[in-house]
């Protein structure tokens, strides 16, 4: 076996754990603070991520409480200590774009980023974090770009997978030019706002489908980012889907291609094959990396997707979808390795190229 | 390296047995009105049918062409497309020498309608209009069994009736059920189905009564038919999670105009996660991606067209060459010719396998 880590790499994909409210309180405002302790709000855990289930954290990464990725010292010791990473991009999923009001929902938003940049980005250099967005309202959440985007160490926007309505549409598009505005790409990460059932069949009944269905998920949102027009209208705009899986991707490209074909005049300003636009735009992390662990069948998964800039390297710590240290699956030539550890998540992040602050 | 680019000469393809597993003969509620009573046939004519959608007449995303139907499908003599056998011979089944196809009705069969009742009348009306308008006029046609899918008993209940009648090839239902299709208020109907020895064909398409994705409506209709493969990954998934095939190991499922390049990966998604999270269903037995080998079959059209011909093949491949059927749409607009849509390296076995053997084996229409 080879060399499983990738001295130096960018993790693009690591989650830092809030324990509870509890945990953002000093970072709300007065109002809220009285709003959060006098109603009761303690958790905004998602259903997303069942705290015990074995994918939201491998066993031997959760702490005494249970809990995993509690402190900055403890992600840095897995991801920089035992894998070698030179960053680590923290996507924070505690479940703030879930709230209904839109006040509320900005007033945690704030909060969340206050938190991470002062419990985890003063504590670790090699940090950087995604500004997450209430995507409940769009001023709101343009205002929330404008805010943290002064601080370099935030590096893209995040929003969930699953939202009230297909991040294509328009009155979103002020937050894409925020983004280009400011070289923030847009990742989309799986999980849900739970506004609508998370299948077009309705609410599944196990947790496994929940999060199967993140992959159909992602599809529609990149059919949608596409049709809609945002990349025609915002050429400078990066798309990460993150933790979206990535072997489903070549069979929605060559239906949805062919469809174009057949359909374009419905959508003029699309203006050339959706694989060339998903190429020039989009790019995924790695894990999960949803092919059989045989080493041929994964060559031939990442051949399928015909094009070598578009993976970033991620482990989606503490979230347990490899076992060892088996980061990047068997099957990734050595320089493809190199090529998604470093040169692709540079090329996506660019401010990961300033320096920090 | 040559690649050939078109299907091999007119000559040999007509020598070849052609199924087609999709072919939609457009039935009239005329010709279901002496199947309806007049309590039903009043509510038709007043009422109309009420799709989980929000337009009385026509659908919720405008087709690219009236009636999705090809230009130069419309009959001579007047009427929808494919309402008349006569030009569906002509243009169709004689043209390309098609020797059976599998008949699957779409509207009006009442199908997912808001008015479950009406579901029930009206597929029962929809059987016998296609037993009197069309199987009994040319052999070559195979109705399938139209139920009312969101009642599962009375599915049931019509399914055995038709139990035993060749005329029947399988049971039809459309893609976006109110639930998802793995749930226990469609057992009935699959146990019916594997009792009479019938698969179980699901089309794409239907209005679910919720939104197409899972972030609510799309706006365009090129993403409504792209939706069409993200609902049937969440239909297999169901079907699997559900414990379905534990309890039905006889039961066959064909995934109609649902395209196929997004199988093998959601197999191995499935299997993926089923590793991390099989406490969760232990219901399950085996390998979600086993689950799909043994029990679903997938028709060609809409054919995926790849930007590398052989990831094709590949994919043809990964599913299973023996599990791949050829289908026409038959009249829409996005029809598959059988003479050009096989990709032409497929070996000479491989193309008698899809264009007929395996729906031959799996309808035994022999």
């Amino acid at each position: 076996m080879t060399n499983m880590t990738e001295h130096g790499a960018i993790d693009c994909d690591v989650h830092p754990g809030v324990p509870d409210v509890a945990a953002l309180l000093p970072h709300l405002e007065t109002f809220w603070r009285d709003q959060a302790v006098d109603r009761g709000l303690n958790s905004l855990d998602s259903n997303a991520y069942p705290l015990k289930s074995p994918l939201t954290s491998r066993p031997e990464w959760r702490g005494k409480n249970g809990l995993p990725a509690a402190s900055a010292k403890e992600v840095g010791g897995q991801v920089f200590g035992r894998w070698q990473a030179g960053f680590a991009i923290l996507n924070c999923l505690y479940g703030v774009q879930l709230l209904f009001s839109e006040d509320m929902a900005a007033a945690f938003c704030r909060a969340l980023n206050d938190y991470i940049a002062r419990e985890w980005l003063d504590r670790d250099p090699r940090m950087r974090a995604s500004i997450v967005i209430p995507m409940q309202n769009t001023e709101y959440a343009v205002d929330e770009i404008e805010r943290c985007a002064k601080d370099k160490r935030f590096v893209q926007v995040l929003v969930l997978a699953m939202q009230e309505v297909p991040l294509g549409r328009r009155h979103f598009w002020k937050i894409y030019a925020a983004c280009e505005r400011h070289g923030l790409p847009l990742g989309i990460h799986a999980g849900s706002s739970y506004r609508n059932p998370v299948t077009a069949l309705g609410w599944p009944t196990w947790y496994i489908e929940d999060y199967a269905a993140q992959a159909p998920g992602f599809q529609s949102q990149v059919a949608s980012l596409i049709t809609e027009g945002v990349l025609a209208k915002h050429p400078g705009l990066k798309v990460v889907l993150i933790e979206s899986g990535v072997t489903w991707l070549p069979g929605f490209l060559w239906r949805f291609g062919k469809f174009w074909r057949g359909l374009r005049t419905e959508v003029p300003w699309v203006d050339r094959a959706p694989w060339e636009i998903v190429r020039d735009h989009f790019r995924l992390t790695i894990q999960p990396f949803d092919a059989p662990d045989d080493p041929h069948a994964v060559e031939r998964a990442i051949e399928h997707l015909r094009s070598d800039d578009i993976l970033l390297y991620a482990s989606d710590y503490p979230h347990w979808q490899f076992d060892g240290d088996a980061v990047v699956p068997a099957g990734f030539s050595p320089a493809l390795r190199k090529k998604i550890a470093i040169d692709n998540p540079l090329a996506t992040y660019v401010r990961l190229k300033e320096d920090a602050r | 390296m040559n690649i050939e680019v078109r299907a091999r000469d007119h000559g040999q393809n007509t020598r070849l047995d052609i199924v087609d597993c999709d072919f939609h003969p457009k039935l009239t509620i005329e010709q279901m009105r002496p199947f309806l009573s007049n309590q039903w046939w009043n509510y038709i004519q007043t009422y109309g049918n009420r799709s989980r959608h929000g337009y009385s007449k026509g659908y919720a995303y405008p087709k690219m062409t009236p009636q999705a139907a090809r230009r130069d499908a419309w009959p001579p003599g007047g009427g929808l497309p494919a309402s008349d056998l006569d030009f569906v011979k002509q243009q169709h089944l004689d043209f390309y020498g098609i020797s059976a196809a599998i008949m699957n009705p779409l509207s009006p069969t009442g199908q997912g309608d808001m008015n479950v009742e009406l579901s029930v009348a009206m597929a029962t009306a929809a059987n016998e209009a296609q037993l009197a308008n069309w199987t009994g006029r040319d052999p070559r046609l195979k109705s399938s069994v139209v139920v009312p899918y969101e009642d599962g008993v009375a599915s049931a209940a019509e399914v055995r009736k038709r139990a035993g009648n060749k005329d029947f090839a399988q049971v039809f239902m459309l893609s976006r059920t109110g639930e998802a299709a793995g749930r226990k208020r469609y057992w009935p109907i699959y146990e019916a189905a594997v009792e009479a020895g019938l698969p179980v064909g699901i089309h794409a398409f239907g209005y679910s009564g919720w939104p197409m994705t899972s972030s609510g409506y799309p706006s365009f209709y090129i993403e409504e038919m792209t939706e069409h493969a993200t609902s049937a990954q969440v239909m297999v998934t169901s079907m699997i999670m559900e414990g379905i095939f534990e309890r039905l190991p006889e039961l066959k499922v064909v995934l109609i105009e649902c395209g196929f390049g997004w199988l093998p990966a959601l197999g191995w998604r499935l299997d993926k996660q089923w590793k991390r999270l099989k406490d969760e269903v232990p219901h399950l037995k085996m390998a979600p991606s086993e689950y799909i080998k043994k029990h679903f079959w997938v028709t060609t059209q809409p054919m995926e067209e790849t930007e590398n011909p052989d990831h094709l093949i590949e994919v043809m491949n990964w599913i299973g060459m023996d599990r791949i059927m050829f289908s026409s749409d038959y009249p829409h607009w996005d029809f598959d010719d059988p003479f050009v849509s096989l990709p032409p390296t497929l070996t000479d076995e491989q193309r008698r396998k899809i264009y007929s053997g395996n729906a031959r084996a799996l309808y035994r229409l022999d």
